[in-house]
């Protein structure tokens, strides 16, 4: 065979570089949405909606009324003009910015006196709502000169996002009052489904699993073979006998049939754990009945206390299942101080979306964020997790 | 029976017995509850009533169901091969020597867990048609063809395209699964092809893939059965651009999927039979789909052995 001899050090070196360059670009693709969402939800809304976007949430600041003060950049004048005042007519007791020659004639009239020359390239900005501003809002034309601008992430935007997912800030007394549900309980009601359901799934599918991996008894192949096969049925199947279990059971608008149904065990649990005791010898099992140990004193004393990794695994992934989960809520759930997280950020969502988008963003990091804290402690149980349950299937 | 095996018996039940129940409660029930009221007339309101195979026979007259059907399997049409292909074009990326490999996984990762409703928000703002990130991406590229970006979501014809790139975003898990898989090929099976003169293209034909095949049956069934099910990103976007209850399939029922119709006609028209019918289609359909991948794998990986 005669191939063209190639240079052998240049080749690999030009691959690896490929190589990296892809895996950079494709990395900044999948991150680029985090990145999006965390600099959408520091920003005010305005620069929120502004084109062209921008990655850095900046604060303007301008003298109003002699007044050094945050402001909202409006617009760069394309022309020279002045700000005048009216002292008559029916705009009496305003002021205006006028184009130069406008501005001439209404202060010749007599029903305007120029208060101040603005040039091209000068800005329009209006101050930004503070508390104890009440009415209209201070505005004036400042040069270029008297901007200026520092990076700025509005951190305000997390509380104020979280305050609006229990409903609009409403007076105190009124009725909308009353309606608002503090962002805790949303917390709090979607940390109860987790943590139940945890304990639920760790204990109930490791009983379980136990009956299938360590003992012998008749018909069990068969109702393994069964249980596995129930994997594939797709839940909207059971979804309305579901829901009139849990009616007929008075629990529909309760948190109950969200972590309810973990206490007892699913297909999926029960293969995982069951493939993982398989594995402990026999022997340890052997000597402990030698000894008299009863089968509940086996999984109790030996198998348990060796199976720490796959009941993490299971407990992690049933915490994420639980805490993304949201149709299990839409179904089951009546009553907004019962919504979970993911329930309370759709209605609020659904609500307020189009406009508040900065709040939209913190909101959803704030939903986000605990899942990725718990992913960088449970890394490993993650990651071999998936690893092993897709590939042992 | 012996004692002995009468015993092992009842230790073997005891210790399944929540499962059993379980099993009954939630699962066993509920499947044949839904076959007997998929041939009822039956709100929640009222007890069942028997009347044959009149939802079934409806069903096949009804716009909505052949539409959310089309839009589901046009979905899923799209979402699986491209996740599949995506999932194991990263793996096999990370599968090369390279460094930082545990950082990059972690990127690819990430998005697979995040909560289904902040991802469907975030990707809502970035296909945003006014102040989205993509357009604003997008605009200068196909500026010179004289194209403009579609509005996305807001676009019946862009709306399930734009689920699909969501959905590639999360297909980190698969990633994770395929590059176990991968780690476990044998060393030695390369070396052979290797030493046979195989291509690049040949070692992954001949001892990439059927070596994987097991991994990608089982992944692909998981991804069909999860595609065909797809339900909270339609509802959401339907919810918020209809400002209602997220079952209008908007724009245009263009993500009026196969769950969206079925939930809003059990628990907003509260015709459960009806949705019963609907939810044993799918069923089928599902096994069916199952089966047809399992002989299609079948002789995949028959022939590259």
């Amino acid at each position: 065979m005669s191939r063209p001899p190639r240079p052998r050090s240049v080749r690999p070196a030009v691959g690896r570089t490929v190589l990296y360059l892809t895996l950079v670009g494709v990395m900044l693709i999948f991150l680029m949405p985090f990145i999006w969402l965390l600099v959408t939800s520091l920003k005010p809304v305005e620069q929120a909606m502004s084109l062209p976007p921008s990655f850095v949430p900046r604060a303007h600041y301008a003298t109003i009324e002699g007044q050094r003060r945050e402001v909202i950049r409006e617009y760069e004048l394309a022309a020279p003009g002045a700000v005048v005042a009216w002292t008559a007519g029916p705009r009496q007791g305003r002021r205006e910015a006028l184009p130069l020659a406008a501005a001439a004639t209404a202060v010749a009239s007599g029903q305007a006196t120029e208060l101040y020359r603005v040039d091209a390239g000068w800005w329009r900005v209006t101050a930004r709502p503070a508390p104890g501003d009440d009415g209209a809002l201070p505005w004036a034309i400042v040069p270029p000169e008297d901007l200026t601008t520092t990076i700025a992430p509005r951190w305000s935007n997390y509380p104020e996002a979280l305050e609006r997912m229990g409903g609009e800030p409403a007076p105190p007394d009124s009725p909308a009052a009353a309606s608002r549900v503090g962002f805790h309980r949303f917390v709090a009601n979607t940390l109860l489904v987790c943590v139940l359901g945890v304990i639920g799934t760790i204990f109930s599918n490791a009983i379980v699993a136990y009956g299938f991996a360590r003992l012998q008894w008749r018909g069990r192949d068969a109702f393994f073979a069964l249980t596995l096969a129930t994997m594939m049925v797709p839940f909207p199947v059971l979804m309305v006998p579901l829901y009139g279990v849990f009616k007929s059971l008075g629990l529909i608008g309760t948190l109950t049939p969200l972590w309810l149904p973990a206490f007892f065990g699913s297909a999926f649990n029960i293969f995982l754990m069951r493939q993982f005791f398989r594995t402990i010898p026999e022997e340890l099992s052997e000597a402990a009945r030698i000894d008299g140990c009863s089968e509940w004193r086996i999984f109790w004393r030996i198998i348990l206390p060796l199976s720490k990794p796959v009941l993490a695994t299971a407990g992690v992934f049933h915490f994420l299942y639980a805490w993304n989960d949201f149709m299990g809520p839409l179904l089951f759930l009546t009553r907004k101080e019962d919504y979970t997280l993911s329930l309370a950020l759709q209605n609020y969502q659904s609500q307020h979306g189009g406009v508040q988008w900065h709040y939209l963003m913190a909101a959803s990091a704030v939903t986000i964020i605990p899942i990725i804290i718990l992913f960088f402690f449970a890394q490993r149980t993650f990651i071999q997790g998936i690893a092993t349950t897709g590939s042992k299937a | 029976m012996s004692s002995t095996r009468q015993r092992s018996l009842l230790a073997g039940l005891g210790f399944t017995s929540l499962w059993i129940i379980g099993l009954g409660l939630f699962t066993a029930f509920p499947v044949a509850a839904s076959l007997y009221y998929s041939f009822c007339d039956y709100s929640i309101l009222k007890e069942p009533v028997w009347i044959g195979l009149e939802n079934y026979q409806q069903l096949w007259r009804d716009d909505l169901f052949w539409r959310s059907l089309r839009n589901t399997l046009f979905y899923a049409a799209l979402s699986v091969p491209l996740g599949t292909l995506v999932a194991l074009a990263l793996a096999m990326l990370l599968n090369q020597d390279v460094r930082g490999k545990a950082f990059f996984r972690v990127a690819f990762y990430l998005p697979s867990i995040v909560p289904v409703v902040a991802s469907v928000m975030l990707w809502t703002w970035i296909f945003n048609g006014q102040f989205g990130l993509l357009n604003y991406a997008l605009a200068p590229l196909l500026a010179p063809f004289g194209l403009e970006p579609p509005l996305w979501l807001s676009d019946p014809t862009w709306a399930k395209p734009a689920l699909v790139v969501m959905s590639l975003w999360g297909v980190g898990n698969a990633m994770v699964i395929y590059l176990a898989g991968l780690q476990n090929v044998p060393k030695h099976l390369y070396e052979a092809a290797d030493i046979d003169g195989a291509t690049a293209w040949q070692r992954f034909r001949h001892v990439t893939l059927p070596m994987l095949a097991p991994v990608i049956y089982f992944n692909v069934i998981m991804a069909i059965i999860g595609s065909l099910q797809v339900f909270t990103q339609a509802f959401i976007l339907a919810a918020a651009a209809g400002g209602g209850d997220g079952t209008g399939g908007s724009p245009a029922r263009s993500t009026l999927f196969y769950t969206i119709y079925l939930f809003s006609t059990a628990f907003y028209d509260l015709k459960m039979g009806y949705a019963s019918a609907m939810a044993y289609v799918l069923f089928v359909l599902i096994a069916g789909l199952t089966w047809a991948a399992t002989r299609l794998t079948r002789r995949h990986v028959e022939d590259a052995a």
